[in-house]
């Protein structure tokens, strides 16, 4: 099949940034966008080109590298799908798809769709954790927890902090990020010692790495390649009062 | 010149508890010169994360270098299937010896028993660490954890989250690793290639980074450095290895001294999602665990053109079953997958161009319902439904074996430390404890109990014997490392040829696999050989790497990896020639029984090839014996 790619080309964050328009003339429906965009930077290399710069490791919509915005919608239009895992089957012959990095105050651009996401680290690193060394477990079954709750909590645990969820929030709010680790630990026993000054520690991480604030719009939930669910945000700002 | 091999410092004594004695010997440092003291890790998979979490909280000023831009990114993340744990809670008998039975039965007797049996014995406390971290492992209704069984075992001992062990198990160490952040106890430093060892008087005290983002070349010196940079199945090309998975921090470690352990140990997964198109950039597993509840079968006339579901029982030739009636479809990989080689080989395959076989789940989902099989495995259903475009529950998956794990890596000694002095090498980047083939759900076992139980104490112990000054990051090794890595990088930078860095990966890719995959001869590995070398001969002439050495440049970090895999991929080559029987995941084909299973040479080859890197010239070969006391080297029959 024929596709355009339109990618946003930026060299470095105090550079402006432009739209360039790409033809990939013969490309395989079997493979995914990010195969595609390995042909174009295979075209651009022997033209002499710089090739485009994009996140991604892998390629199974696990590690969360991945993430652009796919004609304005983070991870493209397949619902629960991170863009390592949208295939090209999935648009018509000689389609145009625009390209943008996720844009958001508390991720910088670094070069053409990669951003810097280390703000999701530093809100790990505020409190996201047991606390807990190495050596000092009980037994683990020592901890009954039921299947419900259990697999309630692995459904939180599983946010692959790949941003989507920031990127299409009109105030870049970081809240399904956070209540999904909130959530995760909360549910759980081993996480109830430290449960409030947990929500208490990342909730000001979250505003000093200028992430916005929810307004419930849900674009979060929409875009989640895990499909967490933004109940866990109301969730959250119980746990965060109590 | 010749170093031979180091003491492998295996314990004497009987072997169940020889850790406990061993560790209750090592000497211990006093946590106000643990402050101190500085050490190096590079990687944060679950072992790095977990060696430097649990280090730093010890006392020690932990640095941790990672190419990704975050722990949490780190290849672990994507195991699926489960960790192997020897709890005797269920009734099916399970104990410590079973465990170390089948993880030494399964390496086909070529792993040192006092390291299977260490595992076996830590396994449990490695859950319990976990589950402490805050790990969602799958429970019972009644709150206990639950388990599955997995190939090469016959009882039910791996501990799971869904289809996301890995993830799960990594989130729990990358959180342990940045509370230890916070606490000011590591410092991470991110998007950083380590790309050289620097040794001071042959004992390893730095590295040089790149820094991904500004290209800058960086020199850390630490009193120890801890590799834990994960496998090198990426020199195939396609494997299910996420595109970074490299050989580099090794093989350069490699270059400088430390021996490199059974190269030629590669494993191959039977159950991949096969590949398609020539641009297609990796293969996706499909867990083994599928296997508990999928028949593998291929239609028994190799002219069937009839889609599966019209394809009457009768006509469905089970072949594992019918092989294997004891271990059937659950046999170790090695073997599943030689067997549906051997079958699309022979035309009996389907799918594009013949080549993968059916994972048929349809028995399991008619008996339990599609609820409780997309519970168990739901993500991987997803995965599969996404890549192939196929719906896996009312269509058999179509599956084929590709490369996965390598059971080859630096060679180290009982208490994890390299043939380089003060060298410590973690996880699947060590030759471990699998031998010649993983069992399942044994390498989370292993990087997890070599990062939380076994280098705190031994990194410790050799700390504690080693009084050495600070190295200031200008010393002489230091300027020599940043030297050669400068010149490594100016060359392909410099280099005015015309073809990417990928195609030259790809061609390498296909020769090994042909001359060095699921099964391997005498001829196929000297004509890989040769076709090496000359595919790096090209490379060095014709490779174009676009842009320069400041900022970011994936081509050039794709360049530094690809020239690697060249040097590592003819190691593998001469190990797997110069290992003249079959043994697990290698299979030669000079020596099989009639039946077409391995032959292993018990007299000749129960020993680990250790080589020895000479520049310029031909590797040199030891070998350690491995001696066998509480298990006899038997045949491995699934049958
Ligand atoms: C798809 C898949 C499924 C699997 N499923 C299972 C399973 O169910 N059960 C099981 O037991 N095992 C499984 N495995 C195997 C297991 O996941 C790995 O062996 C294990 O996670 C490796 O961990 P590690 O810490 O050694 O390395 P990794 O997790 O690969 O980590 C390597 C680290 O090193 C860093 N690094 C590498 N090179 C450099 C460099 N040059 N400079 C700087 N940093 C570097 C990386 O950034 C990363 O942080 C699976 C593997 C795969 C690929
Ligand atoms: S909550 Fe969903 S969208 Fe947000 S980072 Fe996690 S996985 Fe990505
Ligand atoms: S590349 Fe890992 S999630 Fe897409």
């Amino acid at each position: 099949m024929k596709l355009t790619l339109r990618i946003w080309r930026q060299t470095s964050s105090d550079q402006p940034g432009e739209y360039q328009s790409h033809l990939l003339d013969d490309v395989s429906p079997n493979l995914s966008l990010l195969e595609a965009l390995d042909q174009l930077n295979e075209q651009l290399i022997s033209a002499g080109e710089r090739p485009v710069s994009f996140d991604h490791d892998c390629r199974e919509g696990i590690c969360g590298s991945c993430g652009f915005l796919v004609n304005g919608q983070a991870h493209g239009p397949r619902a629960a799908t991170s863009v390592c895992q949208l295939y090209l089957r999935e648009f018509r012959d000689a389609t145009v798809l625009t390209l943008d990095p996720w844009r958001a105050r508390a991720f910088p651009p670094i070069q053409d769709l990669m951003v810097d996401r280390s703000a999701f680290d530093r809100l790990i690193a505020a409190g996201g954790y047991c606390s807990t060394g190495t050596g000092q477990a009980p037994d683990g079954n020592a901890l009954p927890i039921g299947r419900d709750q259990a697999t309630s909590a692995f459904s939180t645990a599983t946010c692959i902090g790949c941003g989507a969820c920031v990127a299409s929030c009109r105030n870049a709010s970081a809240s399904l990020f956070v209540a999904a680790k909130l959530a995760h630990l909360g549910q759980l026993p081993q996480g109830q010692p430290e449960r409030s000054r947990r929500a208490d520690a990342m909730q000001r991480q979250m505003e000093a790495e200028g992430f916005g604030s929810c307004s419930s719009n849900l674009e979060c939930e929409a875009v989640c390649p895990q499909e967490i669910s933004a109940d866990w945000i109301s969730w959250m700002h119980r746990e965060q009062r109590s | 010149m010749t170093r031979g091999l180091p003491d492998p410092r295996i314990p004497s004594g009987p072997l169940a508890d020889a850790w406990r004695r061993t560790r209750e010997g090592l000497p211990l440092i006093s946590p106000l010169r643990k402050g101190q003291m500085d050490v190096l890790v590079v990687g944060t998979g679950l072992a790095g994360a977990s060696a430097a979490a649990t280090l730093a909280q010890q006392g020690y000023r932990v640095k941790v270098l990672s190419f990704h831009d975050s722990p949490r990114r780190a290849h672990s993340v994507a195991a699926q299937g489960g960790i192997n744990a020897a709890r005797s809670v269920a009734v099916d008998g399970d104990s410590i010896s079973r465990l170390f039975a089948d993880t030494l039965k399964g390496g086909d007797f070529r792993a040192r028993e006092a390291g299977c049996q260490r595992l076996a014995e830590i396994s449990s406390g490695i859950i319990d660490q976990c589950v402490a971290q805050g790990v969602p492992f799958a429970r019972e209704y009644g709150g206990s954890l639950a388990t599955r069984s997995f190939g090469g075992a016959l009882v039910s001992r791996t501990f799971y989250a869904r289809g996301q062990t890995g993830q799960q198990l990594l989130y729990g160490a990358y959180q342990a690793l940045m509370r230890q952040v916070e606490l000011g106890r590591v410092q991470l430093l991110t998007r950083r290639d380590v790309l050289e060892l620097i040794t001071v008087d042959g004992v390893a005290r730095g590295v040089v980074a790149r820094h991904l983002l500004s290209g800058e070349l960086e020199v850390h010196t630490a009193r120890t450095v801890l590799l834990c940079t994960g496998g090198y199945s990426n020199v195939y090309f396609l494997s299910t290895n996420a595109l970074k998975s490299n050989t580099s921090a090794i093989w350069q470690a490699h270059r400088k001294g430390a021996l490199f352990a059974n190269p030629c140990f590669t494993q191959i997964h039977p159950t991949c999602i096969p590949s398609g198109d020539v641009f297609q950039s990796k293969l996706t597993l499909m867990s083994e665990s599928l296997r508990n509840d999928g028949r593998v079968w291929l239609p028994k006339h190799p002219d069937e053109t009839r889609p599966p579901d019209a394809i009457p029982e009768k006509e469905r030739d089970y072949f594992l079953e019918r092989l294997y009636p004891t271990y059937g479809n659950m046999t170790p990989r090695d073997v599943a997958s030689r067997r549906a080689r051997e079958l699309c080989n022979a035309g009996r395959g389907v799918g594009p161009g013949g080549r993968s076989v059916y994972l048929d789940l349809t028995d399991a989902i008619k008996a339990e319902g599609k609820g409780a099989i997309a519970a168990r495995y739901g993500n991987l259903m997803t995965m599969y439904e996404r890549i192939s475009g196929d719906d896996p529950y009312s269509k058999p998956m179509r599956i084929y074996p590709a490369p996965h794990y390598t059971m080859g890596g630096l060679w180290v000694d009982y208490q994890l430390m390299s043939s380089i002095p003060g060298l410590f090498v973690l996880g699947e980047a060590n030759y471990s404890e699998h031998g010649a083939n993983r069992l399942g759900a044994s390498a989370l076992m292993q990087g997890l109990a070599d990062g939380y139980f076994i280098a705190p104490s031994t990194v410790t112990a050799w700390l504690a014997g080693t009084p050495a000054e600070d190295v200031p990051t200008d010393h002489q090794a230091c300027r020599e490392a940043l030297e050669s890595t400068r010149t490594r990088i100016n060359q392909l930078i410099n280099n005015n040829g015309s073809t990417s860095v990928d195609s030259f990966h790809r061609e390498l890719g296909s020769v090994m696999i042909d001359c060095c995959g699921i099964s391997r001869h005498a001829d196929g590995l000297r004509e890989g050989l040769k076709q090496v070398k000359a595919l790096e001969q090209r490379f060095d002439a014709e490779v174009r790497v676009p842009g320069d050495a400041c900022g970011p440049n994936a081509e050039l970090e794709k360049a530094l990896r690809v020239k690697d895999f060249f040097g590592l991929a003819q190691l593998m080559l001469r190990d797997a020639l110069a290992r003249e029987e079959s043994c697990g995941a290698h299979f030669r084909e000079e020596h099989q029984s009639e039946d077409g299973e391995a032959r292993r040479d018990d007299v000749n080859f129960a020993h680990i090839a250790a080589w020895e890197h000479n520049s310029g010239g031909v590797p040199t070969r030891h070998s350690e014996p491995l001696q066998f006391t509480a298990l006899q080297p038997s045949t491995r029959s699934y049958k």
